[in-house]
């Protein structure tokens, strides 16, 4: 899966715009950051409903591809800046958390680790 | 060594937003060194999680970073109230942090036992009232 399909499985709205061809092998779905940077996993997207810089952050540290904003939240513009220097493709989605990692999961999206 | 890199950054205790920006320069030029990207990783999320701690616990204070060849040498330092209890500190789940932290995404207590995941030594020195001193060592694939 690549970052495009992401967005279209989830008929999303780019807010800022990476690598949509960059490949996607798994993904976590999180509201509490320390969570996300408890499991490394490479070329992960980042469903979040939670919106603030340090979730940008917590993608660049983990070197996440793309960011998927669940439930139709907006992020403010230094959210947007920072992204943007980073590379990171922001995407928004009207799906709620549980539907969004649904969606992607039943598309073959794994969450890359073993129970 | 004398071949080491140094690094020097203030982490300011007042901005919650701008935590994460010393690590990420970290990161940044430890890309440009040609270091492999699972050491990068380990050594950006490590220091972020410190660094933000450094913000939420006490106000703020300075990261020293020392790059060989074969390890990056991280020391954190703080002059906030100190860890009462080290042992407790490391325990998965266990949290001091303020309410509006979690708000933010973080004060899961997971913090510490994050860092000591990602590092291969981890030393913590901590003095109830003066402050608090993290060490912590990656070793790393020669560029």
């Amino acid at each position: 899966m690549i970052v495009k399909d992401v967005l279209d499985i989830l008929e999303g709205e780019i807010i800022c715009e990476g690598d949509l061809d960059q490949e996607i092998k798994t993904a976590c779905g999180s509201d509490m950051m320390s969570d996300v940077l408890a499991f490394v996993k490479d070329q992960s997207v980042l469903l979040t409903g939670l919106v603030n810089p340090q979730v940008v952050r917590t993608a660049e540290m983990m070197d996440m591809a793309c960011i998927v904003f669940v439930r139709g939240k907006m992020p403010d513009e230094s959210i947007i800046k920072l992204a943007e220097t980073r590379g990171i493709t922001l995407i928004k989605t009207r799906f709620r958390m549980f539907t969004a990692c649904g969606l992607l999961y039943t598309n073959g999206l794994s969450g890359g680790t073993k129970v | 060594m004398s071949n080491a890199i140094h690094l020097h950054y203030d982490v300011s205790g007042e901005d919650f937003t701008r935590a994460g920006e010393a690590s990420g320069a970290v990161k940044k030029t430890l890309k440009k060194l040609g270091y492999n990207s699972d050491a990068i990783r380990r050594v950006a999320i490590a220091m972020y999680e410190a660094e933000i701690n450094m913000v939420i616990h006490a106000d703020g204070g300075f990261v020293d970073i020392d790059i060989y060849p074969d390890r990056v040498e991280v020391l954190l330092s703080d002059h906030g109230p100190g860890i009462p209890d080290v042992e407790k500190a490391m325990q998965e789940g266990f949290s001091t942090a303020p309410d509006n932290v979690r708000t933010l995404g973080f004060g899961a207590g997971m913090g510490l036992p994050n860092i000591k995941k990602y590092t291969d030594d981890m030393r913590i020195e901590t003095t109830i009232g003066v402050g608090t001193n993290l060490y912590l060592t990656v070793i790393v694939n020669q560029p």
